[in-house]
């Protein structure tokens, strides 16, 4: 995007006056950050934002940004969302979640949102773990952690939030890390500009709960090795000078020198190259993939409504109380 | 019309009801509808009863399976569609089975004996053909007739296969009934030409078979009297048949209409609230916005971001379906937005009986949610009424800025009965204003006289502000856990919603303004209790009716009328919900009569009832 003008807003205008009450050291305080200085750069007035989240530590977002917000109920952001959205295409719509809202509670709102493909932006604070109850496993939590509810070691299998939302049909899907400020703008910048629904999931950490949860991957020692950042018709590469390469063949992804790296697809017939990425596994001996998964273009079910909507009063005509009223098989008592 | 024979006499007859009763494939609903429409045409009030099955085409001839429409038409003034049916066509031995009962003494049966071969017979569990009974024809005027052989017979030369010459014999049976009660066919003809006009084979087959049954009818001297009912004095104006599931749609329209609003309806698919969404989702031309949920939660959540964002959020559903979003109603109370949710209500708990009505969501409906939750209910009386309730269900919404449930029921929803289209000057417009003035503002301060706080939508520059389910200090709205703040906003909210009952017109009892009896209703028994308390006057009894639309705020004079009558008589269909709330709100000794069959009070039985609770002149 080309700035032509100067910006109508900076960090500071959505920056609301409440006190920020997330733990010290949280990874929320980076992500709002990030989403502030986002927000300022998108040159859209602020009225137009609408902040909508459900429940959890991530949910309390909207009470920190001063836009539009609205603080729903638990899982549900999605659903609303999409009533306000539809209601008012017009607004810049984004959703704050967490992993316990979005994938546990929320979870059929989550995918239908995704597979109608409405223009929403989905911001799913991973952190796997329910912090505001008080650190029980979540749908995220890796197998085996010993949490409250289940001392023993948590026997639930996890979604991986990616291939979730690239089965449920989202048109755009990345991964980004609270920590990592400029990847996140990156990411919001360009969920921003796509046309239709965008899934972003944000490694982001837990200090109190579930500390460390992602240090194997974010952990600056090791990130440059642990990550390789998917980006749209750019090779697979990673190390700290980008030394190494990921290479897609019919049966495996290995790695291989930056010559012989594969180019990065995000849409068209290689879209499945996302699914088996995604689900390699974190210990693997290839990078954690962050970046775009998947960005395609298909109908947007807003402008699809107010199209129809247009389309059927052009040619019925617009409606009114008396052609409502004196509609349907009438009879006249004299 | 084909004429009637010299020698048939014509006979002059208040009122009729007829019920066809066959298979759910056999068109039943679609006869009967055909038959309202008509007799609508010929200017009688008319009340109707589809009562079908939950089972889309439940295996053929068996007792589950039968779909039944009664009609009551008649040249007086009527509010129900009649205890008992004066007409029973039966097509089949299960349809015979499960209606004759409700048969009157000396009625007109009318049975299709094509249906009662060995086979029919068994599905029914008939182990002997009950149509031999010779006492059948010493109680009930019979009239066997093989309708398949004359459908057969009548569409021969259309060349339709027999299994397609067969489905018009609805329209054989149709056109005898047409005959026999001095209806006219041509709008029936007309009908079935705009829905056939691409199947000209198939209208022509529809065409023959009426035709065919008006003139067998004729020309056999079936009837032994032919029948006329005259049109009934209906106050001036014009007139359209309408279902109560379409008045309510058409209600809400209108009342958007005349709140300057868009419509937002976010619904998910449920018995017998679905006709809701089908209606509104053909007023697109209106601002109408329909959305099909993903389930009953995401429905109310998308009408309650959709009130967020200045459209008015609407959401319908059956008892099981408001159980789900009950969580949603005490966001939309605490946020204190717009929104109207309908709840056809159905036999319950549970999925219970979908397609049998009941009135058992009232409590619910007033207390089924976390916390201090109070919200207006309001509740329509019959299908016509629907309208109008709707109408009042969006003007309460939007002027006190509050979530309200509009309660219906399968039986006012599915029936249908004239509706008095109103004209365009007689409807009040009261146009919505959103907040706009950034001065000062304050999400939670509040109009003095409704309490409503200000709408103030996303897009307005100047009012960013955050809503949610956490408390809300007063004026502020910011978040605010202090003990006293909390406990004066569920007093402002509570008090918000007893404003609601400012705006009420006083309460008009039917009947005497002191008696020994009041029966006092809601909801869709009225016209039961309406044609009880006709009876019950004219036998001279001291007896008057109070029917309420609003259930919750209660109306501020019902106090003062409940005291002028020394006993109040309260049927629901229900356990006694009503009854429990008035003895709880007005500490009177309210007698409860309820009924939980999945069917809907008769006019006699609550007749019976008033008489014995008036000195025992009746059975009890």
């Amino acid at each position: 995007m080309t700035i032509t003008e100067a910006p109508i807003h900076k960090k500071k205008d959505f920056v609301s006056d409440q006190e920020v009450r997330w733990c010290p050291g949280c990874g929320d305080y980076a992500i709002l950050n990030a989403v502030q200085q986002a927000f300022a750069s998108f040159n859209v007035p602020k009225e137009k934002f609408a902040v909508i989240s459900g429940i959890g530590c991530s949910s309390r977002f909207p009470y920190y940004m001063d836009t539009f917000g609205f603080h729903t109920i638990h899982g549900r952001a999605p659903a609303i969302a999409s009533g306000v959205k539809i209601a008012n295409p017009d607004l810049d719509v984004w959703v704050i979640t967490g992993d316990g809202d979005a994938l546990s509670i929320g979870g059929n709102h989550l995918i239908h949102a995704m597979r109608r493909n409405l223009n929403l932006k989905v911001l799913l604070f991973n952190n796997r773990i329910y912090g505001l109850t008080k650190g029980q496993y979540s749908p995220t939590t890796v197998p085996g952690k010993s949490t409250p509810s289940s001392p023993y070691g948590s026997l639930d299998a996890p979604f991986n939030p990616i291939a979730l939302a690239l089965g449920a049909g989202a048109s755009f899907v990345a991964r980004t890390v609270d920590t990592q400020i400029n990847h996140l703008k990156e990411i919001l910048l360009a969920a921003h500009e796509h046309k239709g629904f965008a899934f972003v999931e944000i490694l982001q950490n837990c200090v109190i709960f579930n500390d460390g949860a992602f240090e194997h991957i974010t952990e600056k020692s090791v990130r440059d090795n642990r990550q390789v950042d998917l980006r749209p018709g750019q090779p697979l590469l990673f190390g700290r000078d980008l030394e190494q390469g990921l290479r897609i063949t019919p049966d495996t992804i290995e790695v291989c020198t930056p010559q012989e790296a594969s180019i990065w697809k995000t849409d068209g017939p290689t879209g499945a190259n996302a699914f088996r990425i995604c689900q390699a596994a974190e210990n693997a001996e290839i990078p954690v993939p962050i970046g775009l998964f998947r960005q395609e273009q298909r109908p947007v079910l807003d402008e699809q409504i107010q199209q129809q909507v247009t389309q059927i009063t052009e040619m019925l005509g617009v409606g009114s109380l008396a052609s409502l009223l004196n509609s349907g098989e009438t009879w006249d008592v004299s | 019309m084909v004429p009637p024979q010299q020698e048939i006499p014509l006979q002059q007859v208040e009122e009729v009801v007829i019920r066809f009763a066959g298979d759910s494939g056999d068109g039943m609903q679609l006869t009967g509808s055909q038959f309202t429409d008509t007799s609508a045409h010929l200017g009688n009030d008319l009340a109707t009863f589809p009562d079908y099955p939950a089972e889309i085409r439940a295996p053929v001839g068996t007792l589950f399976g039968v779909s039944g429409y009664q009609v009551r038409f008649s040249s007086k003034d009527i509010h129900t569609p009649g205890d008992q049916p004066d007409v029973l066509v039966a097509m089949n031995p299960a349809a015979f089975k499960v209606n004759i009962l409700d048969l009157k003494e000396g009625g007109l049966l009318i049975v299709n004996t094509g249906n009662f071969g060995a086979r029919d017979l068994a599905k029914a569990h008939y182990a002997t053909n009950p149509l031999d009974d010779p006492q059948l024809a010493v109680d009930y005027q019979l009239l066997a007739i093989d309708l398949n052989v004359a459908t057969l017979k009548a569409v021969e030369s259309t060349g339709l296969s027999n299994k397609d010459a067969l489905r018009c014999k609805n329209l054989l049976a149709l056109g005898m009934l047409y005959y026999a009660y001095s209806r006219p066919l041509d709008h029936t003809e007309a009908w079935l030409t705009k829905k056939f006009a691409k199947k000209p084979q198939i209208l022509e087959a529809n065409l023959l078979a009426l035709r065919a049954g008006a003139n067998i009818a004729a020309n056999s001297e079936l009837f032994k009297v032919v029948y006329q009912v005259d049109a009934a004095p209906l106050p001036r104006g014009t007139y359209r048949n309408m279902g109560g599931n379409q008045a309510l749609a058409l209600g809400l329209v209108a009342g958007c209409q005349l709140a300057e609003l868009p419509l937002f309806y976010g619904s998910y698919p449920i018995t017998p609230a679905s006709d809701v969404l089908h209606a509104l989702a053909r007023y697109k031309n209106y601002n109408v916005t329909t959305f099909q949920a993903e389930d009953e939660i995401a429905a109310v959540c998308s009408a309650i971001g959709a009130s967020y964002a200045g459209s008015l959020g609407m959401t319908g559903t059956s008892g099981p379906g408001l159980a789900l979003k009950s969580e949603a109603l005490g966001l939309a109370v605490m946020v204190e937005l717009p929104l109207v949710v309908v709840n056809v209500q159905r036999a319950g708990p549970s999925t219970g009986l979908p397609t049998k009505t009941e009135q058992a969501d009232l409590l619910q409906s007033l207390f089924g949610r976390s916390g201090e939750c109070p919200l207006p209910v309001l509740a329509a009386a019959s299908p016509a009424d629907c309208f109008a309730t709707a109408l009042e269900a969006v003007r309460i919404a939007t002027t006190y800025m509050t979530p309200v449930i509009l309660l219906s029921d399968g039986y006012i929803g599915n029936g249908s009965e004239p509706f008095l289209v109103p004209s365009v000057d007689s409807l009040k417009p009261f146009p919505v204003q959103f907040h706009s003035d950034a001065t000062n503002f304050q999400p939670y301060a509040r109009n003095s006289e409704t309490l409503a706080r200000p709408w103030a939508i996303p897009g307005t520059p100047g009012l960013e502000h955050r809503l949610g389910g956490l408390e809300k200090a007063d004026i502020t709205g910011a978040v605010s856990y202090d003990p006293e703040n909390h406990e004066r906003m569920i007093q402002l909210r509570e008090e918000k919603v007893q404003r609601v009952a400012a705006s009420y017109a006083p309460l008009q009892v039917y009947g005497p303004q002191q008696a020994d009896l009041l029966v006092l209703g809601w909801g869709s028994t009225f016209g039961a209790i309406r044609g009880a308390v006709n009876r019950c006057q004219a036998e001279g009894l001291s007896v008057a009716q109070l029917h309420l639309r609003y259930v919750w705020p209660l109306p501020k004079d019902l106090g003062a009328v409940l005291k002028r009558y020394k006993k109040v008589l309260i049927p629901e269909l229900n356990r006694g919900q009503l009854s429990r709330l008035i003895r709880a709100e007005y500490l009177i000794d309210a007698i409860s009569l309820p009924k939980v069959q999945g069917k809907p009070f008769m006019a006699a039985e609550l007749a019976r009832h008033i008489e014995s609770q008036l000195d025992g002149a009746g059975e009890a």
